[in-house]
């Protein structure tokens, strides 16, 4: 079986978002990168699957250079090989989608066919919803969305997606596309020994086309309404009555 | 060239995500002076719909659609688009309605723009949508002869329409290809909640973070939610570490919570996380560090260690019911 999991390099923000001047992005220089917990537990599942089965998995970014370290962290726990496409500015949703299928037509000339792609539900950043599905599309695969359950199944797949009260179940066959979420799985650490395998696996990098920017990004605006005026009801146990005081004039008592 | 909104149904009407967005597809119409046309999908009637300044309701029905199938919704919306040539259409930002706006998109190959909490028509149009779960905003043109939108759920409030008018019925059977209907719901299995209130739906979450220290640190925090009957949430730092299921998570890949109070303690107050709970009324910070982002984003804190502040709240909870 060979999979594929689609991953997007993003920066960790902690507590507050801070704009560069430009407005086009987040002041990164102190920042540290990962990917989306979603993406984590498609790699996770990827990783599973060709333990289970046998084979072989990829993974796939399209963003800087520098993205070579979410490819690594992958390969860490597991994937055996990595594409880059290499870009330095954000395509949009329809435009990754698009470079996405030209790296899998030249994977297909090379010889590599895919039975399964992952991507997350959405990405963590911009979160169009859509990259998975398009994806899907122009293969002509069936895709479904915001897994939290996968299992081989008949030759092909059982999926469950949570929806309110309980899971909807789905099933498929092969080749597929899925998008999933954090909670499908609890992604493993890397080992030191997987970190240093990571750094000999393949690499490949190419250029991607970039087609236009339907939705074309203006420029980013941080919300207001961060930052509130707090009110210190008290230090230690002793703030214990002021705070049921605070639960009492809500009612919540 | 009317303005198209999918809406969702539920008993009697459709869902307030969806009525939120009819309100910004609405005001989009308007703006760009052209009607306000609904698709729904396999609904028994159009309630509600005339008060919301609907003019046309295009329902489509088919045999197919007795269970959920997602391309087939998005077949639905592509093929409205064909026939109407819509200036825009316009969908809650819900996973199906979302799911549905991402098929018709790449169906049509045209843009679309998730999460929107403003828009206004032009060529192109221009928008405010969400990135990181609400965290930063962007302000973005939209291009495409027919413009695509999904609306972030519970940032527009929904409204009547000055004049409410009476809805035109257009039925119609869509055209299904197998591929359209091949992924369905096969079966829904029911989760067993053990009784206890839903995260989503609590009117109170205490939630711990790493400052638990185990998943033993949790009892106090387990027993603080317990008084009030209210749930147990966690940050990612948790669920990572095993301590809790992720079901507990708070946060942008975790649940949205909107919650009477809601009280955090020792979570450092990480964007991801405050993304989940916006929602919330009144934010109440337990946690050593007094300069931590949370505690600036609360709208009161205790400063000290939880695994002593959150026994005294309980014990001074039982006491205030005690006498
Ligand atoms: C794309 C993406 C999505 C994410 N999604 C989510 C999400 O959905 N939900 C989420 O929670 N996170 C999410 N995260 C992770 C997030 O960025 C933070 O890493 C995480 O929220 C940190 O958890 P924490 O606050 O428990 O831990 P820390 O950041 O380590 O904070 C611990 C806090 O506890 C306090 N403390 C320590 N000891 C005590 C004590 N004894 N008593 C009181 N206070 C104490 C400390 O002062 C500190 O403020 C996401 C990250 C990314 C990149
Ligand atoms: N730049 C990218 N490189 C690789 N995969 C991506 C990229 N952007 C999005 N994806 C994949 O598509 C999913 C959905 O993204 P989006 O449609 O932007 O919400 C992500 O979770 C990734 O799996």
């Amino acid at each position: 079986m060979n999979i594929l999991c689609c991953v997007k390099r993003v920066p960790m923000t902690g507590g507050r978002i801070v704009l560069t001047a430009d407005e086009q992005a987040i002041e990164t220089r102190h920042l540290g990168f990962t990917i989306s917990p979603h993406e984590e537990c498609g790699v996770e599942e990827a990783v599973r699957l060709i333990e289970q089965q046998g084979g072989s998995s990829t993974v796939l970014t399209l963003g800087p250079a520098e993205a070579e370290e979410q490819l690594r962290d992958a390969m860490a726990l597991g994937i055996d090989r990595a594409i880059l496409l290499e870009a330095d500015q954000e395509f949009d949703g329809q435009a990754t989608a698009a470079a996405i299928v030209e790296a899998i037509a030249a994977e297909r000339a090379a010889g590599t066919e895919y039975d399964l792609i992952f991507f997350g539900n959405e990405s963590a950043d911009a979160g169009n919803y859509q990259v998975g599905i398009r994806v899907a599309h122009a293969l002509g695969w069936p895709c479904v969305t915001g897994l939290k359950g996968i299992a081989l199944h008949d030759g092909g797949l059982r999926c469950e997606q949570e929806v309110a009260g309980g899971r909807d179940i789905y099933r498929v066959g092969l080749p597929a596309v899925v998008t999933v979420k954090e909670g499908l799985n609890l992604p493993r650490y890397p080992s030191v020994p997987g970190r240093m395998r990571a750094k000999r696996k393949p690499l490949e990098t190419r250029t991607p086309t970039r087609s236009g920017a339907g939705v074309e990004k203006v420029r980013l605006v941080v919300p207001e309404g961060q930052g509130k005026q707090t009110q210190i009801l008290g230090h230690g146990p002793d703030a214990a009555p002021a705070v049921v005081e605070l639960l009492q004039q809500a009612g919540l008592l | 060239m009317p303005v198209l909104v999918l809406a969702e149904q539920v008993d009697g009407g459709i869902d307030d995500v969806s009525r939120q967005a009819v309100t910004l597809a609405r005001g989009y119409a308007e703006a760009a002076g052209q009607s306000l046309e609904a698709i729904l999908i396999g609904a028994d009637g159009v309630a509600g719909l005339g008060e919301l300044g609907v003019q046309t309701a295009h329902i489509a029905s088919h045999d197919g659609l007795a269970a959920h199938a997602p391309q087939a919704w998005g077949r639905i919306v592509a093929e409205l688009i064909e026939r109407l040539a819509p200036a825009a259409v316009i969908a809650p930002g819900s996973e199906r309605a979302t799911e549905a706006m991402a098929h018709a998109a790449a169906i049509a190959d045209l843009p679309l723009a998730a999460n929107c909490i403003e828009a206004a028509p032009g060529d192109p149009a221009t928008v405010t949508r969400l990135r990181w779960g609400g965290s930063l905003l962007e302000e973005a043109a939209v291009h495409g002869a027919v413009k695509l939108l999904t609306v972030a759920p519970h940032t527009v409030a929904a409204t009547a329409a000055a004049a409410p008018v009476q809805t035109a019925v257009a039925e119609f059977t869509p055209e299904l290809s197998d591929a359209d209907l091949a992924v369905r719901v096969s079966e829904t299995t029911q989760t067993d909640t053990g009784g206890g209130v839903s995260l989503a739906d609590a009117k109170v979450v205490v939630s711990g973070g790493r400052g638990t220290g185990s998943a033993e640190g949790f009892a106090p925090i387990e027993a603080l939610a317990a008084a009030l009957g209210g749930a147990v949430g966690c940050s990612r730092a948790v669920t990572i570490a095993g301590w809790r299921p992720h079901t507990d998570q708070v946060g942008q890949t975790g649940t949205k919570i909107a919650p009477e109070i809601y009280i955090p303690c020792g979570i450092s107050g990480a964007t991801q996380h405050m993304a989940g709970c916006k929602g919330a009324k009144r934010i109440l910070a337990i946690n050593t560090d007094p300069e931590a982002p949370i505690v600036s984003n609360a709208d009161y804190a205790v400063i000290g260690d939880l695994h002593e502040v959150v026994p005294a709240i309980t014990a001074a909870i039982a006491k205030a019911r005690g006498g």
